[in-house]
């Protein structure tokens, strides 16, 4: 534990080399190697303390409130996510090395550049506030990192504070932030009211009563949820984690919101004791929701990132429907098939780290070369980054679940999760849960349209720019922080039960049993969780007979088919010039209408407006494309308007005369005494 | 022993779907030439077609990349052990418990995921057009097929297909609603799926309604052998799947010897040709529909596994 809190420290340490960029030209490099190393440290210890079992690493610090001094534990479930968080920051700081120098070499004003604001000190500490709030063991220093972690990611935000978009993303998320963290603050308030005690060990020994438990659960899906991004609440984040440096959007997507799930872990699973059947059931609506609403809102963005950080939503859905689905079994005392449901959640919380950064990443390298995050200034790219174009080939086919690849791995456990439905009791929560593996059914399917589209219209077909014509394969670091995550996307795929038998602490210690139990011993190749449904899948066997089939195949076509090949152009409608179908390619827009339009056009009202000139009439003709978000008419119009009031009112505070502050002061200590006397009693 | 049993019938289905699936595609087009009165070409056309593309060269447009090239590889493999995963003949198979359904319909994810992509490669606008509208009808054509998985699923408490036959041809389910409402759904499915009328017109190339075809018009030469094949050996996955769930019987299973076997690759050519007359019969007797229709059309098959899948959740007792 002395271990992890001083590699914490050594993140601040680094921060501080970083405030000396502009001096020291080196700081670069000390800022991300160190950062790579105090990550590696974290997540060797984190990997180690799993396999090793043994007790729970803990330390009390005498800082903080003075009653209240810091706890700091490090349980299975804490890492597990250290794991996930510093394997997302080892790979990060790989790329962002690369990235921060390629924008160094060029001078250039690229969107994400270094030149804007000050990103080495902040993006430790950005990592160190995610990792303290993994060991947090009391709601003061859980809430205190919670804000370090997203005021140093705010202001990360705020670095390319030139863009045009970033201001108003910036002040969307710290509006959003400050909610999610009043919730939060309430939810810990009112878990501890009982006994006055913050510490996670005295509220774990307290339950709450159930109404006060109801109260906490909303509370926790509400504060740890618009951190997650769940529909409604994920407004900012397609905002703002694009606006921030790809490396630091990696961060942002593929690990911030790995933070929120485990908020929501701790305290749904550990903190509060038993739960209800109605828990699950509600978080599982929420999860179905955002699940299908996140890849909706993916298929019609034309930004590169803005896409990405919505397909974040989807997938963070697929976590928090699989969330739901552990509580309900724990709830209905089925624990093997509750470890399942949470197995499922952890192994799609590594996988989407994993393939949400690796997307980032191209994302960034994509911008690094051709200046541009927008879809339809891209295309062709797989010539003119070759290394790019296959890792991000991998990432696509990962995030759209498709086998041997590990987003598979995590889907098949969820639907195994969910086939054992009939088991349960009570009837609604099996319409429900039936709806919900409709919903994840069809959300993935939209992801595979979705990543079809993305991969398609940037790396596929013709140039739609002269920048993407002459774009150039990125630099080493940047070719190997991508390819690290896409190799662990097919070692994971491929070979899931090692991780699975390596979390099986955390599930053990969170719904008391593990998803191979009372199953003969498998070996460690096969994936054969115990299940009502008693089925397998191996990804291993699957690869070497798809490698074979394919060798087979390969061997026969050539034997006997011609291997003559002709070049030439293909057929472009009637176009002619050099190059004739360039001009009739599909667009980024083009290729989501019939999905705008089976989909869109009731969700989001979405409307495709077509203007076609008069025969004779030399105007160009155009198609717009216009949709409503109903997410920020129903959350952010009124919330911001009710913050915007608020502070008026407050404003009136400004301006008193001694007197009346005076008063003030006499009333509030009045009604506190007041208050301390009646709860006394 | 019963491993190498397994793995031999296993080898022997790879090449029996092989050699069926241009078989089962020559004999729905003799039949369905025959019910407009036409005297159609012979069952083996389609072997005869894939050789002559086999031995054509292969025309490349410039700009297409390795990608482009190596889809209609990945492709077929992927359906060829889709196809090798669904017991036709025997249950006995050495890869059941390698891949459940889940993981084959996954499988022709994959197929379908890298065929978009490659009808996007070229850049032309059929391309583009191929790609987006078939990842439209996939969209909901896979939930509607996990929802199908599903209801079969619970019933069987299984996902493994070997174990699905099993249990259906043991005859203890009878007759059920739900069991019916996912038959009529996976029949909706497979027509779109195979880009049959009325979803899509396998025989045309007029742009404004094609879907599969648009995103192989690049393709020539053994790189379109391929893609027909594949399309061919799809054809007869999804007809073996409806089989395997819906009428099992006459499959050998894990005690039964070999004579058992044979019996039953005669009978699944039996079920193949029944099937492919009834395709036959519904496409001559269908208009194709537009392409925005499609949706509704699925959205139906989607609701229906849907409502079967509740019945079951329901009706299931703890």
């Amino acid at each position: 534990m002395g271990l992890v809190v001083s590699a914490i420290a050594f993140l601040f340490a680094v921060a501080i080399v970083g405030t000396a960029a502009k001096r020291l030209p080196q700081a670069s490099t000390v800022v991300y190697g160190g950062t790579a190393a105090a990550c590696a440290l974290i997540a060797l210890w984190a990997a180690l303390r799993l396999a090793g079992g043994g007790p729970d690493a803990a330390l009390v610090l005498p800082v903080g409130l003075p009653w209240i001094q810091a706890h700091l534990r490090a349980d299975a479930l804490s890492a597990v996510f250290l794991i996930v968080v510093n394997l997302g920051g080892i790979t990060a700081s790989l790329f962002g090395w690369g990235y921060e120098r390629a924008h160094h070499d060029s001078h250039g004003t690229f969107q994400g550049g270094s030149q804007d604001g000050p990103v080495l000190p902040l993006y430790p500490l950005f990592l160190a506030g995610m990792n303290m709030v993994l060991i947090a063991a009391d709601a003061f220093t859980f809430l205190l990192s919670w804000e370090f972690m997203s005021l140093a990611s705010w202001l990360l935000v705020l670095s390319t504070h030139r863009e045009p978009d970033t201001p108003k993303a910036a002040r969307l998320y710290l509006l959003m932030a400050s909610f999610g963290t009043a919730c939060l603050l309430l939810a810990f308030g009112v878990l501890a009211t009982a006994h006055g005690d913050y510490s996670f060990a005295a509220i774990r020994a307290h339950a709450p009563a159930a109404g006060a438990a109801a109260l906490v659960v909303v509370l926790i899906l509400l504060g740890a949820g618009s951190k997650a991004g769940l529909v409604p609440l994920h407004v900012w984040l397609p905002l703002a984690h694009p606006a921030a440096p790809s490396h630091v959007s990696a961060l942002m997507s593929g690990v911030m919101t790995k933070v929120a799930v485990y908020a929501m872990i701790r305290v749904l699973f550990d903190l509060l004791g038993e739960p209800e059947w109605w828990w699950g059931g509600v978080t599982m609506g929420f999860g179905a929701l955002t699940a299908v609403m996140g890849v909706l809102y993916a298929l019609m963005q034309d930004d590169v990132k803005r896409l990405l950080a919505y397909s974040t939503v989807e997938n963070i859905g697929a976590i928090v429907i699989a969330l739901g689905l552990a509580l309900v079994f724990k709830a209905a005392h089925t624990p093997v098939i509750a470890a399942l449901a949470l197995a499922a959640a952890l192994l799609h919380v590594v996988n989407h780290s994993l393939f949400k950064s690796l997307l980032f990443f191209a994302a960034g390298a994509m911008l690094t070369a051709t200046g541009s995050r927008d879809l339809n200034r891209l295309g062709g790219l797989i010539h003119r980054m070759p290394t790019t174009a296959v890792l991000a080939l991998i990432g696509a086919a990962a995030i759209s679940a498709l086998p041997p690849l590990n987003g598979f791995v995590g889907e098949w456990l969820l639907f195994q999760a969910i086939l054992n439905a009939p088991a349960l009791s009570e009837w609604s929560l099996k319409i429900e849960i039936a709806v919900v593996g409709a919903a994840l059914a069809l959300a993935t399917a939209l992801a595979g349209a979705c990543f079809v589209r993305l991969y398609g219209i940037a790396f596929l077909g013709r140039p739609r720019s002269r920048a993407a014509a002459e774009a150039v394969e990125v630099g080493r670091a940047m070719r190997l922080g991508m390819a690290v995550p896409a190799v662990l996307c097919v070692v994971l795929g491929v070979l899931p039960t090692p991780l699975i038998r390596l979390f099986e602490p955390a599930l053990r210690m969170l719904v008391e049993a593990g998803p191979f139990d009372g199953r003969a011993y498998q070996p460690w190749f096969w994936l054969a969780p115990t299940s009502a449904i008693g089925n397998s899948y191996n990804g291993l066997i699957m690869l070497v007979v798809i490698a074979l089939l394919s060798v087979v195949l390969v061997l026969g076509i050539h034997r006997k088919a011609s291997d003559r090949v002709r070049w030439s152009i293909p057929w472009g409608c009637g176009f002619d010039g050099p190059d004739p179908a360039a001009v009739t390619q599909y667009t980024a827009s083009s290729f989501g209408q019939p999905i705008r339009r089976a989909f869109g056009s009731t969700v989001f009202r979405a409307r495709d407006h077509v203007d076609m000139p008069a025969p004779g009439d030399t105007r160009p003709a155009r198609l717009s494309v216009t949709w409503t978000d109903p997410a920020w008419v129903v959350v952010v119009e009124p919330l911001s308007r009710a913050v915007g009031w608020l502070a008026e009112k407050a404003n009136r505070l400004q301006f008193m005369t001694i007197r009346r502050y005076l008063t003030l002061m006499f009333l509030a200590l009045v009604v506190l005494l007041v208050m301390v006397a009646v709860t006394q009693r | 022993m019963t491993l190498l049993l397994a793995t031999l019938y296993q080898i022997l289905q790879m090449l029996l779907v092989l050699a069926l699936a241009p078989l089962l595609t020559g004999w729905v087009r003799l039949v369905k030439a025959r019910l407009v009165g036409r005297q159609g070409p012979s069952v083996l056309q389609p072997f005869r077609d894939l050789l002559r593309l086999l031995r054509k060269e292969v025309v490349l447009a410039r700009n297409a990349s390795w990608l482009f090239r190596s889809v209609p590889y990945m492709m077929f493999t992927a359906i060829w052990l889709a196809a090798g995963l669904v017991p036709v003949f025997t249950t006995q198979l050495a890869l059941a418990p390698t891949a459940d359904l889940i993981a084959l319909i996954a499988l022709l994810g994959s197929a379908r995921f890298f065929l978009a992509l490659a009808g996007m490669d070229t850049g032309t606008s059929f391309g583009g057009i191929g790609s987006s509208r078939e990842m439209m009808i996939a969209a909901l054509a896979e939930p509607a097929m996990l929802m199908i998985v599903f209801s079969v699923a619970i019933l069987v408490r299984s996902t493994s297909l070997a174990e699905i036959a099993d249990f259906m041809m043991a005859g203890a389910v009878g007759l059920r609603i739900s069991l019916a409402l996912a038959l009529i759904a996976l029949v909706m499915v497979a027509i779109a799926e195979n880009a049959r009328i009325p979803i899509d017109n396998p025989a045309t190339h007029l742009e404004l309604t094609m879907v599969h075809e648009a995103m192989v018009l690049e393709y020539s030469g053994r790189h379109l052998a391929l893609v027909e094949a594949a399309s061919m050996l799809k054809l007869l996955l999804y007809m073996a799947l409806i089989a395997c769930v819906f009428a099992p019987w006459g499959m050998a299973t894990a005690g039964s010897g070999v004579a058992a076997a044979l019996g039953g690759m005669l009978v699944f050519v039996a079920k193949l040709a029944v099937g492919g007359t009834l395709l036959a019969l519904f496409e001559t007797s269908i208009a194709k529909m537009r392409v925005f229709r499609v949706g509704e059309f699925l959205g139906g098959a989607l609701l229906l596994s849907l409502l079967g899948a509740i019945f079951l959740y329901v009706s299931r007792g703890v």
